[in-house]
């Protein structure tokens, strides 16, 4: 490669100046991530270092904390169950399927994205709160929906929606429908193609979205809050015991849930990683 | 949130060239057909359209009223206004970084890179609670930089420096993720051709990687900017939600709901969401478009 450094007589030789930018950019974009992101996963195990062992371990002995996790995990998983099933039918109508309104379908997929989880939760109190849409109706039949389980997971559901579908309407469309089409031909049903040849083919873009559903189920916040009507061993998952704990001024069993959260999270990411590559793979191959 | 634009992949579909793009009807059975159109629509009605609705109509019951005093209540104008102006500085500095970081992941080989992409992710896959409690574990009163800060005047904890904090966290991953894969098609030919004709490092940046890079820089910032306005988990915590000074729009919703005003707060609620769900599908326009520039 000819250098244009040359015409303008360079001040230093070209090799060391290229060397001196990447450097440069290299070091910017490092130091960024550093103080943005290291330094607070940083600060927060020191934070739990200093707590001591022996707050960790009364923490996690907490039936309070140990209810906020059960519960947590129980959203998570009718989440996930939820979203993928529903989730991998519409993905196949997107892809799949022609008719006027699929537009409209891909928009409300996306829609969860643009709404804070905040609005989320002021939905379900609008549907299901006082003067609420659908209020008489679960109030006479003695259903409680709002400070409960059911809106608790309801609001999950729709925050979490976009996350199965849109990861696997690409594989979708990228694997095409030539290995559908050939088991058809040899005689496989409808369903049989689904299971031994489209289940297949999407089923590292399908992990990959379950993944990311968990991780944010895991992590909702804003939306349950509203909905949950925070009662103690009862609606309070860990994100909202985290959360009481700093309004009541306890810190450090905070720091110490908010840590085993961050933990679960990181373990996730590499999940969600080690996904994403298998699927790159795939479609290389 | 936010999770829509981790790197996608965007080589070509394997196969003869066409095949994955054809207009696939493979649901042979009309009752399949309608039976999976009716579920999916079914759900997405259900799930997504009517409680936005009811929002929405929740709103506007009275007309502009509940907007009104939603807007009349002491500090939910300056909410408003605190939110807008932290989600844009927090989208122009995620551009200016994240951009700067997807171009060093695409273009550089170094030791750390792969370190340095699974970090970019870690705000995807941290609660945004918790990353509000890490801030405070760093900067608190009781925290080592945090007194030292505290000690010089900056102040973080239940300061906008704190909000912001948050939001670049929480936002980084949209943009490094949305430029990324532009960049990744770019030819880096047309780049070397620039040098070699003379040009300086600046000027091929600006006039020959820029100008394709536009449209994903404008995405990731929108993506960014939309999820600062809504942000809550990772704000209410370091915000201390001071009325006039550090209340978000979002918290202010909160605060709305929880003292049962659903009107009011379904009339700012609609305001904000109005606002980025135009961002969202200007964002998908823009994204949309570079795709068919691809094709």
């Amino acid at each position: 490669m000819s250098n244009p450094g040359e015409l303008r007589v360079p001040v230093l030789p070209s090799g060391t100046r290229r060397r001196l930018v990447h450097g440069g950019f290299i070091a910017i974009a490092l130091l960024y991530v550093g103080i943005l992101v290291i330094a607070p996963l940083i600060g927060i195990a020191w934070a739990v270092f200093q707590a001591g062992w022996s707050t960790i371990v009364s923490t996690l002995r907490q039936p309070d904390v140990q209810h906020a996790f059960y519960l947590t995990g129980v959203i998570t998983v009718i989440t996930v169950i939820v979203t993928s099933i529903f989730g991998v039918i519409v993905a196949l109508v997107i892809a799949r399927d022609r008719f006027p309104g699929r537009a409209l379908m891909s928009a409300l997929v996306d829609l969860p994205l643009a709404v804070s989880p905040v609005i989320v939760g002021l939905m379900a109190v609008v549907l299901f709160g006082l003067g609420g849409w659908f209020e008489p109706w679960f109030t006479s039949q003695g259903i409680r929906i709002l400070f409960a389980l059911p809106s608790m997971v309801l609001v999950t559901i729709f925050i979490c929606i976009p996350f199965v579908i849109r990861e696997v309407v690409p594989v979708l469309q990228e694997v095409g429908i030539t290995e559908e089409e050939a088991a058809r031909t040899l005689g496989a049903s409808s369903l049989q193609t689904f299971f031994r040849v489209t289940l297949k083919n999407i089923r590292w873009g399908l992990l990959y979205g379950i993944a990311l559903t968990t991780a944010r189920s895991i992590g909702e916040i804003g939306a349950v809050l509203i909905v949950s009507g925070q009662i103690t061993g009862q609606t309070e998952t860990a994100t909202l015991y985290v959360l009481r704990a700093f309004d009541q001024f306890q810190d450090d069993p905070g720091f110490v849930v908010a840590l085993t959260l961050a933990l679960v999270s990181i373990v996730l990411l590499v999940l969600i990683e080690t996904f994403k590559r298998r699927q790159e793979r795939m479609q290389r191959t | 949130m936010s999770t829509q634009t981790l790197e996608r992949p965007s080589v070509p579909p394997p196969g003869p060239p066409g095949a994955g793009r054809r207009p696939a009807v493979v649901i042979r059975s009309a009752l399949a057909r309608w039976g999976l159109r009716g579920t999916a629509l079914l759900y997405l009605g259900l799930v997504v359209a009517l409680p936005t609705v009811a929002v929405i109509t929740r709103g506007f019951e009275d007309g502009l009223q509940s907007l009104r005093d939603a807007l009349n209540a002491p500090g939910a104008r300056e909410a408003i206004v605190l939110t807008l102006v932290l989600a844009a500085v927090t989208a122009i500095i995620n551009i200016v970084f994240g951009t700067l970081i997807a171009y060093v992941l695409v273009r550089y080989r170094f030791p750390g890179r792969g370190w340095l992409s699974t970090i970019v992710d870690i705000p995807f896959a941290i609660p945004t609670l918790v990353t509000g409690v890490m801030l405070r574990a760093l900067y608190g009163p009781n925290s080592l930089i945090g007194g030292f800060l505290e000690g010089n005047g900056i102040h973080v904890i239940f300061a906008q420096l704190g909000i912001l904090l948050a939001l670049l966290f929480v936002t980084l991953p949209l943009v490094v993720r949305t430029v990324q894969p532009v960049l990744l098609e770019i030819d880096e030919a047309e780049e070397e051709a620039a040098r070699v004709l003379g040009a300086t490092r600046w000027y091929t940046f600006r006039r020959v990687v820029l100008p394709k890079l536009r449209s994903g820089i404008a995405a990731g910032g929108l993506l960014a900017f939309a999820r600062a306005i809504g942000e809550f988990g990772a704000v209410v915590i370091v915000s201390g939600n001071i009325i006039g000074k550090t209340l978000t729009a979002p918290v202010l919703i909160f605060q709305l709901a929880s003292q049962f005003q659903p009107n009011q707060a379904a009339a700012v609620a609609t305001l904000l969401f109005a606002i980025s769900f135009v961002l969202v599908l200007v964002t998908e326009r823009l994204v949309g478009a570079r795709n068919k520039d691809a094709v």
